[in-house]
């Protein structure tokens, strides 16, 4: 039996992984899911990683790919169906921009104010919400940040629909309500609605406890230093 | 219609420098505007409202910012230029991954050399070397990572050689004695126009950054 072409290295719990996974169902891709324990990494990973030993990693052909926006552009390139990114120049920085934007800026914000106490966790909430007003301002008008289809941001954003809700419910408050955030709160429906995507997210009661747990583990190095 | 293209930007900033090197290598005119960091100007709030940063590339009224994909915009547009990423996906994906290596290592740890003291910057110097060293693996014994000519990760990382000196200065290392390779790498980038022309004297960024530290208060 021939080896399946296409592997994809990574966890069940990854929104980085679970970008890529959302790219090759797009686009129609057969592929095998290797999944790599973190805690104790497997020569494969080690081999196909070895600069950043992280996942996700496509394997195509033999060949290894890393970081996932590299992965996605891979993929566009190379299975041509169902562009993920715009044709046009100018909206192709577009999407790139907001891919960055909410990577570099928007996650970092989230998981600061996730795992902050007290006058810190205060400081942490402007912020996200700064952002999330940011996002909010980009989609105006627009079913996806993509337009009419999803596409490139869509996917990297993605991790916005169950990871906020997964947070929230642990903090007890809502950050995307749809008063606040009608375009968002809209979006993240017709994100989670799209084929493809829709039953894809990982079960969410055993997110909740991974998560649970990490915050209670930030929680309790920090305990007395504050 | 002739293309109307401005850059705000900075001389010493590393991220701009690289976009002053891809218009060069694609022969696009271009505005130059120096921006005060400590003082920015109204029209790059403007423009870059949710960073604030510079570079900020604007084509014909419209602004693209983040120099990674600014410069992927500059190699979508102007093509009858030479490529500034390589054809094939796989070498494109290869080429995108040490820009991204190069982004996210070089400047933060290349910071903290010349920002901190003492054990804080003698882990910086070691990690800097590190970071170098691999890049020097990945370049092998092509004349550019390009292969053949200057590309899209040589553009990305030969403005921080401008910042080579300030590193070695405040870590007392010589980067020519741990990558010789590197260093060749430099020179050969530095026989291109595009880049000799473009990069800021070493002792200026040297100067620069005494007075920023001097500025920060972290002497």
């Amino acid at each position: 039996m021939a080896e399946a072409e296409v592997k994809l290295l990574g966890t069940w719990s990854s929104p980085f992984v679970l970008r890529i996974k959302w790219a090759l169902k797009l686009k129609g891709v057969e592929y095998d899911f290797i999944e790599e324990d973190l805690q104790n990494k497997s020569p494969l990973l080690l081999k196909y990683n070895p600069v950043h030993k992280k996942v996700p990693v496509l394997v195509h052909d033999g060949k290894s790919i890393a970081e996932s926006y590299v992965i996605l552009e891979y993929i566009d390139e190379t299975w041509k169906e169902n562009p993920i990114l715009p044709e046009d120049p100018y909206q192709r920085a577009m999407a790139r921009f907001w891919s960055k934007f909410g990577d570099e800026k928007f996650l970092p914000s989230m998981w600061k104010f996730f795992i902050s106490q007290g006058e810190k966790r205060e400081e942490a909430l402007v912020s996200a919400s700064e952002n999330l007003k940011i996002l909010e301002g980009e989609l105006k008008g627009k079913k996806f940040f993509n337009g009419e289809t999803l596409g490139f941001a869509d996917i990297s954003l993605g991790w916005i629909v169950d990871t906020v809700s997964l947070l929230e419910e642990i903090m007890e408050l809502k950050m995307i309500d749809e008063q606040r955030y009608p375009s968002l709160s809209a979006w993240m429906k017709n994100f989670s609605d799209f084929p493809g995507i829709k039953d894809s997210f990982p079960p969410q009661e055993r997110m909740l406890t991974k998560y649970r747990t990490l915050r209670e583990a930030y929680f309790a190095t920090t305990r007395g230093t504050n | 219609m002739a293309d109307k293209v401005i850059l705000l930007s900075s001389w010493v900033s590393a991220f701009g420098l690289r976009v002053q090197i891809a218009l060069a290598e694609k022969e696009v005119d271009y505005e130059f505007r120096e921006e005060n960091l400590f003082d920015k100007s109204p029209l790059l709030l403007e423009l870059n409202p949710v960073h604030k940063k510079i570079p900020v590339l604007i084509h014909n009224g419209k602004p693209v910012c983040e120099s990674s994909v600014i410069i992927q915009y500059i190699d979508e547009v102007w093509t009858n230029g030479p490529s500034l990423l390589p054809q094939d996906p796989l070498q494109r994906a290869n080429a995108r991954f040490w820009a991204d290596f190069v982004d996210k290592m070089i400047y933060q740890c290349g910071s903290r050399v010349w920002k901190n003291k003492g054990d804080a910057q003698a882990a910086a110097k070691k990690e800097l070397i590190g970071i170098l060293k691999q890049l020097e693996g990945e370049l092998g014994e092509k004349p550019f990572f390009g292969g053949e000519t200057l590309g899209y990760v040589d553009i990305v990382l030969v403005p921080f050689s401008s910042w080579f000196y300030t590193y070695e200065t405040f870590g007392g290392f010589s980067i020519e004695k741990e990558c010789p390779k590197l260093l060749a790498w430099v020179r050969r980038c530095n026989e291109r126009e595009s880049v000799s022309k473009v990069l800021p004297d070493r002792h200026k960024v040297y100067e620069r950054t005494c007075g920023l530290k001097k500025r920060l208060g972290l002497e």
